[in-house]
């Protein structure tokens, strides 16, 4: 089993591609740290995959509860292999309406959460010479999207950290990636018109929208450890609806 | 007191640098001398605050160049 016995941190897990990827690590050995806002959350994702599953509640967007959260999963499963930086919220509006509040918290949570975490995990994974850092952007942080402008600030903000710390860590065998979603099923994107549902089934190549596990097989492909080579990228997984 | 300070910076550097002890003098530069690359600087001034339960903040990294400039920094830094 490729990640027997790794440690592997996942953020946002406790629905939608957040649980599927803790899943999919835990499918191949791995002991998968499930990191949520709230306990009853994480451990709702960590008993539908058993023992090698344990459950965090942590604001990504607070360093010091990093900081604490870090402390336990080092104390409890010890020095973490992967870390996938997936916790991500949306508030949606356009930019004349859209309150400062909104802004600052996806931001906090997308982009700072993300930084926060790094700048946690980098001192183990730097001291173990082994590191997996998985960033899960957004087509939209490609290709922004009206009403979301600080969706595509956040997800756009993580493919320039995901650069910086290839640059910065590649010398300690840490790369870092990003995985770029398209349109998945999943309660971020349930509310999305029927209309709009067929507009993507009808212009993705694929001809459907992604399921959670699509994204997951990505991301286990770039924590491998045979992927040492492949850093500072952004993998689209999108059915090809971006092109 | 400086002597017990500078075997225990001695015994780090060895440690996080891989480096023999006999190459670990005063005037050793810890990028000229013991080839520390920027993560390794971070990853030494980290051991040291640990060893010495000491914080050394980024602006005081900067005037840390050598063995010399640690042992100094910490006896300061203790009060001795």
């Amino acid at each position: 089993m490729s990640f027997q016995d790794q440690v592997v941190i996942v953020t946002g897990a406790s629905r939608g591609i957040g649980r599927a990827i803790a899943a999919a690590f835990a499918a191949k050995g791995a002991k998968v740290a499930c990191v949520a806002t709230t306990l009853a959350n994480a451990t709702a994702t960590a008993e539908t995959i058993g023992d090698s599953a344990r459950a965090y509640a942590c604001d990504v967007s607070d360093s010091a509860s990093v900081e604490v959260l870090f402390e336990a999963i080092l104390a409890d499963l010890g020095t973490p292999s992967v870390l996938v930086n997936n916790a991500g919220i949306t508030r949606d509006g356009l930019i004349i309406r859209m309150k400062e509040e909104d802004w600052d918290r996806v931001l906090a949570v997308n982009l700072k959460g993300a930084y926060n975490c790094i700048r946690a995990a980098a001192k183990p994974m730097m001291k173990a010479r082994y590191g997996r850092i998985i960033n899960i952007t957004s087509i939209i942080g490609q290709t922004g999207a009206a009403g979301q402008a600080n969706y595509a600030a956040s997800k756009a903000g993580l493919i320039g950290l995901t650069k910086s710390i290839a640059k910065e860590l590649g010398a300690r065998n840490i790369t870092c990636n990003a995985v770029a979603p398209g349109f998945i099923t999943t309660d971020m994107t349930a509310e999305l018109s029927d209309d709009f549902r067929a507009h993507v089934e009808k212009s993705a190549p694929a001809g459907r929208l992604g399921t959670p596990e699509d994204i997951a097989g990505a991301v286990v492909f770039l924590a491998e450890a045979s992927s040492s080579y492949i850093t500072g990228q952004t993998l689209t997984v999108d059915g090809g609806l971006s092109l | 007191m400086s002597e017990d300070i500078l075997n225990r910076v001695t015994k780090v550097t060895v440690e996080e640098l891989g480096v023999k002890a006999e190459e670990v003098t005063v005037a050793a530069s810890f990028t000229e001398d013991l080839g520390a690359d920027s993560l390794d600087v971070v990853e030494l001034v980290m051991a040291f605050e640990d060893e010495f339960g000491i914080e050394i903040p980024d602006e005081d990294v900067s005037e840390i160049k050598t063995i010399g400039d640690v042992v100094n920094y910490i006896q300061k830094k203790s009060g001795e």
